[in-house]
């Protein structure tokens, strides 16, 4: 459970975040969207503790994470654009993290490199990667832990039709384990079956926080695409 | 901690520059005991080159490497480590690879040719130089995101220690010549660490005609054991302080 209250962060003279509070149940699959710019990686790297926010609480399991970091053992993370270091082949990666989370984590879910293909490039440096691919490494990393809170930023970006199945497939297998799911995604319709709930954001606020089928019902829209220009349309926000 | 540091000195280990500079230490000290008769010049004259040369590609190439570690660091923060043990890592990391390179390239050959105690004493000032500016390395790095600024910095802060802090000294020495000054330069050598090595080394080699104003006030004021020690206290603070500092800033740093 994650518990996000009164977040604010600037940037230089730049607001990401104004004072956003989100509560994220385990068990859920929230989607975070909004436009570019709108400060839903912000608020992702700040869960993660990558980026320090001026003011406001976060809490995972009813702790504060302030200064903390054992309960990232419990996030897989899959970044928007993975960096990674040039000169690790994708085999030194995986091995390296699994030194970092040893003890914790002895059991390794390998699904997604298997399904990926990545088994058979394990000797390629990251360098010479496709951004593709980088992507795929960087989806293997995070269900690699089998944690029990997910957070895919734009996972699907960059991937192929078949990778991206693939991922989303992996997604809802690990959704009915009752993980909690954060996604954030430009592409609507992919997340149609996936998701319970939608929280949608815009210029450092959070606009709203529903159920998706409190949603439907409301704008009357069965796709998720539809029903969010509806409500955009209504809100003049 | 050991495991990051297992990987940040493997990492640095398969670097290139770090074999050249091992390389060139180990070539310049050989030769210049071979030429010199007299080993204790010899010292004398691998000390001005320890002192120009070690400062500079430790700082220099502490900020590069740090740069680009980037991905590297990106990549842990995210994973349930803490930020205090990568910023130590790559702290430990670069600072024991670079004393490794200084004692295969100047103390082996010091061993060999001129092992008394002043020897001994410029192998232990060399390493602390080494550290100390492997931590100023890691502050410059750590004060601006934009890679270019970060190694102007860094060439900056050994420009002013090697050069522009002795112009600025004498420039006050000339400029105040008419007061007592003894007890001022002695603070003002606790402001360089290069300074503070130079003076530990002459005080030790016991060369007053070498040891310039602030040596010879130096060991007028805390004669020559006492002075090493304080000296060797002032190159630990200078260890440090720009490490916690840079620690301070690295641990609130968005990524």
């Amino acid at each position: 459970m994650i518990i996000v209250k009164d977040l604010i962060k600037r940037f230089g003279d730049l607001k990401a975040l104004f004072g956003v509070s989100l509560t994220f149940l385990n068990g859920e699959c929230v989607a975070l969207l909004g436009p570019n710019g709108s400060g839903k990686t912000t608020l992702i790297k700040s869960i993660l503790g990558m980026v320090v926010p001026d003011s406001g609480t976060i809490s995972f399991n009813e702790e504060s994470i302030n200064g903390n970091w054992m309960y990232r053992q419990k996030i897989g993370y899959m970044p928007q654009i993975g960096h990674y270091p040039e000169n690790m082949t994708i085999a030194n990666i995986i091995d390296m993290m699994k030194d970092i989370r040893k003890g914790s984590h002895n059991h390794h879910d390998e699904e997604l490199i298997n399904s990926f293909g990545l088994h058979t490039m394990l000797h390629k440096k990251m360098r010479t990667l496709s951004g593709g691919t980088t992507q795929k490494v960087s989806a293997s990393l995070a269900f690699l832990f089998n944690p029990d809170v997910l957070i895919l930023d734009e996972p699907t970006a960059g991937l192929d039709p078949l990778a991206s199945e693939i991922l989303k497939q992996k997604i809802l297998k690990e959704k009915q384990n009752g993980k909690l799911i954060l996604i954030t995604s430009h592409i609507l319709s992919e997340l149609d079956d996936l998701i319970t709930e939608v929280a949608y954001m815009q210029d450092g606020n959070l606009v709203f926080h529903k159920k998706i089928a409190a949603l439907r019902e409301e704008t009357g829209e069965q796709r998720l695409a539809k029903a969010i220009t509806t409500i955009m349309k209504l809100d003049p926000s | 901690m050991n495991k990051i540091l297992k990987y940040v000195i493997f990492d640095i280990v398969q670097n290139k520059i770090v074999l050249l500079y091992t390389f060139l230490l180990l070539v310049l000290s050989l030769s210049i005991f071979s030429l010199e008769n007299n080993s204790a010049k010899g010292l004398l004259s691998l000390l001005n080159i320890i002192l120009i040369i070690v400062p500079l590609i430790c700082i220099i190439f502490s900020t590069i490497y740090i740069y680009n570690s980037a991905e590297f660091i990106e990549l842990l923060v995210s994973q349930p480590v803490k930020r205090k043990t990568i910023w130590l890592s790559i702290f430990s990391g670069l600072s024991i690879s670079l004393s490794l390179a200084f004692f295969v390239g100047v103390c082996i050959p010091v061993l060999i040719y001129h092992a008394d105690t002043t020897g001994i004493m410029m192998m232990a000032t060399g390493l602390f130089l080494t550290v100390v500016f492997v931590s100023i390395a890691m502050l410059a790095a750590g004060i601006t995101r934009d890679k270019a600024k970060g190694i102007g910095l860094a060439v900056l802060f050994w420009l002013y220690f090697s050069l522009i802090f002795d112009a600025l000294v004498l420039f006050f020495l000339f400029q105040f010549q008419d007061y007592p000054l003894e007890k001022v330069m002695v603070f003002l050598s606790f402001l360089n660490p290069i300074d503070l090595a130079r003076i530990q080394i002459l005080l030790q080699m016991d060369i007053s005609a070498l040891m310039g104003y602030t040596g010879a006030v130096f060991r007028e004021f805390f004669g020559t054991y006492t002075g090493i020690i304080i000296s060797f206290i002032g190159l630990f603070c200078w260890i440090i302080v720009p490490l916690l500092a840079s620690l301070r800033i690295f641990k609130r740093k968005d990524l």
